[in-house]
């Protein structure tokens, strides 16, 4: 416990710190109180699905949402409560509690700090999977799509505060985020740059970037970075004040 | 000869729909008062904005007339009804898709009539049956307050209702059969906390809408008012507020009714389903003085005692299986005794909501579970994981059969069946 709120503190710091150097206001929520000891038992409802701890596993179909970026995890529950994201039972589960307590919630999961089991063997053949490894690592500028590690981090477990990572998920999971995105079934705050990504996707890609991220051991505990070094090459609505490249 | 006859029959025919339109014509505007004056008051004070926003709580417009994220009052949000969907208007001031053309007139009439500005009966999901009760003044100030929110722009979608119930003709004839326009009932023999109790709860409150039961019509039984019944379309059991053994709060005291309405908890229970939402969206904001009077009226309401019909345990295999999904999965949280955890998860023990006959929420808080609403006086609230995913329909029927006959509990088992309808429902 007493590291998970050390490691929430320093996030915090981070945040501050890098909230400072750009010299701009996050829009992303960052949470209002550090995580309390007594959030364990009310949060008991997430861990049916998401695992004890939220440390859901790759066998399941459920994300892991445990040391995941608070302003993440934030955002994904203000989605599920308003409608940008649908999925009923969450969206039911959560349907009367304020955007205060949510976020208290998405803060103690995040102040986790636990370690990722070895990942699955690889579920897909090797030239798959090298798709997949290029479109994740170096992107496809000719179909204006960014590489994952532009935003999701160089080692691709996220930015601190709300960027998620994208290792440690069932592929299924993946799988189904993508599409739901380009079918508009999954929304974010506007702009909802991920869904201009997935539509330029074609299935084939998607499987290809699904197998590969699934495949990947994540290391340390995958504690998001605490920077984004570059600027990022889309504007999202989700992360609304981080600087953005131009040209892409 | 025949040509004479048919001509007969035509006319009788002709005679019989003539009389019949009449009739429905008759019926659309049967008890209504002219409107009078169109005119709007002159601009509404801040004062009267106000007291509309907090009288539009107390209604809980928002409930129906705000949709899942959208913006406040544009409407839009479907109620399931057993005639088909009822879509929510938009209560904003857009001249085009709003009320932006309506004068307070038109809005009085709408509650107290139920018919929109154009002429058209609104249907009844739209509780104008008990808004009929609420004053001229409190609907100006509604009506005000409404008139002073950001015009939306966002065209109410069109209803999804089957024939007949989608003809105004229908509901002429229902109007006529089942609603008169009402006067908030005053009772000089009561206090006046009671008669501002019965105001609000019968009145802008609308509690007969879920705890009223209704006939094949759709419409609220009166002899039978806030006696329990099933939300029409929605899958859930308002439990009656005239039992002790449901939800009748006389043997309470007073403050727990208070506490109930105004943070979802109270000692001897929490708010689930739909009322959950009632809490969160409208009581909750009640002045103290209206929470204490409604809380006055509902304990005031004469009680009722169904004779108790000898209970047949269920099956002992399915008890026992119902003990092992128990232990692994709820005595976590509600205690190996069903004692639960004062202030964070309720006991099972005695839990009335757990013996109801009907058991409709029962079963859907196993299977969706869901969180109590975050208030002002609880923040930070408990709730139960959904077990849909985890559970199937053998194992959801023998945990609840347990429950309800363990601990001193003793109500009729749950059968799978009733385990495999309701996850099939929703």
């Amino acid at each position: 416990m007493t590291l998970g709120v050390l490691r929430f503190l320093r996030g915090a710091l981070a945040t501050a710190l890098a909230g400072g150097l750009w010299g701009a206001v996050l829009a992303a929520p960052v949470p209002p109180v550090a995580a309390s000891g007594d959030m364990a038992p009310r949060v008991r409802v997430c861990t049916l699905c998401h695992g004890k701890e939220g440390r859901a596993t790759q066998e399941g179909y459920f994300p892991r949402i445990a040391g995941k970026p608070a302003g993440y995890l934030a955002n994904q529950l203000l989605n599920f409560r308003d409608g940008r994201r649908s999925y009923a039972p969450m969206s039911h589960l959560i349907e009367h509690l304020t955007d205060d307590y949510l976020r208290e919630m998405a803060a103690h999961f995040a102040a986790l700090d636990l370690p990722y089991p070895p990942p699955p063997a690889p579920q897909a053949p090797p030239a798959v999977l090298e798709r997949g490894r290029a479109l994740v690592q170096q992107g496809d500028a000719a179909r204006r799509i960014p590489a994952c590690v532009q935003c999701h981090g160089a080692a691709l477990t996220g930015v601190n505060p709300a960027i998620p990572g994208l290792l440690g998920l069932p592929r299924d999971y993946v799988n189904s985020q993508l599409g739901a995105w380009a079918t508009g079934q999954r929304r974010a705050q506007a702009p909802d740059c991920m869904a201009d990504i997935a539509r330029r996707l074609t299935p084939a890609d998607v499987g290809a970037v699904s197998a590969w991220l699934a495949a990947q051991p994540v290391a340390g505990h995958g504690q998001p970075a605490a920077v984004l070094p570059q600027a990022m090459p889309v504007r999202c609505g989700g992360v609304d004040g981080l600087p953005v490249a131009e040209g892409l | 000869m025949a040509a004479r006859r048919t001509l007969a029959v035509v006319s009788a025919m002709v005679v019989v729909l003539a009389l019949a339109g009449a009739a429905v014509m008759m019926l659309n505007v049967h008890g209504e008062e002219p409107l009078g004056d169109h005119a709007s008051p002159v601009p509404a004070s801040a004062e009267l904005v106000a007291r509309g926003a907090y009288l539009a709580r107390v209604g809980n417009c928002a409930g129906c007339h705000t949709a899942q994220g959208g913006a406040d009052y544009a409407g839009g949000r479907g109620i399931s009804t057993p005639f088909g969907t009822v879509y929510a208007g938009n209560l904003t001031p857009d001249a085009a898709t709003g009320i932006g053309a309506w004068s307070s007139g038109d809005f009085w009439r709408a509650l107290h009539h139920g018919r929109s500005r154009d002429g058209r009966l609104l249907y009844p999901a739209f509780p104008y049956t008990s808004y009929t009760q609420v004053t001229r003044e409190d609907s100006d100030a509604i009506y005000a307050y409404l008139r002073s929110l950001p015009a939306v722009p966002q065209a109410r979608p069109a209803h999804a209702l089957r024939f007949p119930y989608s003809t105004q003709a229908t509901l002429a004839v229902w109007r006529a059969l089942n609603f008169r326009p009402g006067q908030p009932a005053a009772d000089p023999a009561r206090s006046a906390e009671w008669n501002r109790g019965a105001y609000l709860v019968n009145g802008l409150g609308h509690c007969t809408s879920c705890h009223t039961p209704r006939n094949a019509l759709g419409a609220e039984r009166q002899a039978l008012a806030l006696g329990g019944g099933r939300v029409a379309g929605q899958g859930w059991y308002a439990p009656a507020l005239d039992m002790p053994a449901e939800a009748g709060v006389a043997q309470w005291p007073l403050q727990d009714v208070v506490a109930l309405l105004k943070t979802g908890v109270a000692p001897q229970g929490s708010v689930t389903g739909p009322m959950a939402e009632v809490v969160f969206r409208s009581t909750q904001h009640l002045t103290d003085p209206d929470a204490r009077a409604m809380a006055v009226y509902l304990q005031a309401l004469p009680q009722r005692s169904p004779a108790g019909a000898a209970v047949a345990t269920p099956a002992a295999t399915a008890l026992q299986r119902g003990a092992k999904v128990y232990e692994q999965h709820c005595a976590q949280c509600h205690g190996d005794q069903g004692q639960g955890e004062p202030g964070a998860f309720p006991a099972l023990a005695g839990n009335r909501a757990v013996l109801l006959a009907d058991t409709t929420n029962l079963l859907r808080v196993v299977l969706q579970g869901g969180y109590l609403p975050a208030t002002a006086g609880n923040p930070r609230p408990h709730g139960m994981p959904p077990f849909r995913q985890v559970l199937g329909d053998e194992e959801v029927a023998a945990v609840l059969s347990f429950v309800r006959n363990a601990w001193g509990n003793q109500a009729p088992g749950v059968d799978t069946i009733d385990a495999y309808r309701a996850r099939e429902a929703r």
